[in-house]
């Protein structure tokens, strides 16, 4: 059921990787303050972007799961913010190698944007021992629902609360009163956001079809009888 | 903080390392996320064959009930 339309999300993900790295590449022009450098940008800002709106999202299912009682959406949170922490990963590793290379330094704990990701990154990575620490399935899937609405109601705040704080230092992706970006480097960054939504799409698909698989192999063991291998996991919710 | 706004542009090749580096981090990121995929979609299918084997054994067994009891006590 998970796996259905996982081939053509897959081969139009690579696609549209392919753009977009072509377009960053070949297409956008070099910035005039930052270089080369600025280059990254389209890489880590598309990251940031979707991981932030995959927290969101793990916490939308979260509330779908508690409304209906139904471990699909358990298991659909439970994957959304799993990709989301990979992507925070990535975003992090980045942003450290752009500040690097503009400001000199690896990480600057006095820039609120920086700062206030790395906050929602290391909340959300709290997720996977909280969820670990409960043994009792249904009392784990809804006290994760609980943390996945509350952490993800966090998120918008935290982006609204950085965006107040007017810092000079971390440059604005949509800036209004400097006139923004060109059109040649917003083209180049929507599709690399489009690209970027995509292969978060194609992941989750992926990790809930395998986790599906598991889940009926499993059942299939429980119905003929046999102990089920490894004992499955504590942690990950069951899909089936 | 004022100096960071007046650090000029890396020249290209200095750049280029920096850029090459946040694309390759990307990169190993997703294909160290695909190995341990893999890894779980093997075990999977391990799995799978195991219950495959276990449902062919039962299969055989309604088959030929007396058998079993026989191969347990050949000179019973």
């Amino acid at each position: 059921m998970y796996g259905k339309g996982l081939k053509p999300l897959s081969i139009a993900t690579v696609a549209m990787l392919t753009l977009s790295l072509s377009l960053v590449f070949f297409y956008a022009p070099l910035d005039g303050d930052q270089g080369f450098i600025q280059k990254i940008f389209y890489l880590h800002v598309p990251l940031a972007i979707v991981a932030l709106v995959g927290f969101i999202l793990g916490g939308i299912f979260a509330i779908a799961h508690l409304r209906t009682d139904d471990r699909k959406w358990d298991a659909y949170s439970y994957v959304s913010i799993h990709i989301s922490v990979i992507f925070g990963v990535a975003v992090l590793i980045t942003g450290a190698i752009w500040a690097k290379a503009s400001w000199g330094h690896w990480w600057v704990w006095d820039e609120p944007t920086l700062v206030s990701f790395l906050i929602v990154f290391l909340l959300y990575a709290t997720y996977y021992p909280f969820r670990y620490a409960i043994e009792d399935r249904d009392r784990q899937a809804r006290y994760a629902s609980v943390f996945a609405v509350t952490a993800g109601a966090f998120v918008p705040l935290n982006f609204m609360a950085v965006r107040m704080a007017q810092s000079l230092v971390h440059p604005r992706t949509f800036a209004t009163a400097e006139g923004g970006m060109p059109g040649e480097m917003m083209l180049t960054f929507l599709c690399s956001l489009a690209a970027m939504a995509l292969l978060w799409t194609t992941l989750v698909k992926f990790e809930l079809t395998a986790k599906s698989a598991s889940g009926q192999v499993k059942r299939l063991r429980r119905a003929l009888d046999a102990p089920v291998a490894g004992g499955g996991s504590r942690i990950a919710p069951e899909v089936s | 903080m004022d100096l960071l706004f007046a650090a000029p542009a890396l020249p290209l090749d200095e750049a280029g390392k920096y850029v090459a580096g946040a694309y390759v981090v990307f990169v190993v990121l997703l294909v160290v996320y695909l190995a341990i995929m893999a890894a779980k979609v093997q075990r999977i299918e391990r799995e799978l064959r195991d219950v495959a084997a276990i449902a062919e054994r039962n299969k055989e067994i309604q088959a030929a009930p007396g058998r079993e009891a026989e191969e347990a006590a050949p000179y019973g």
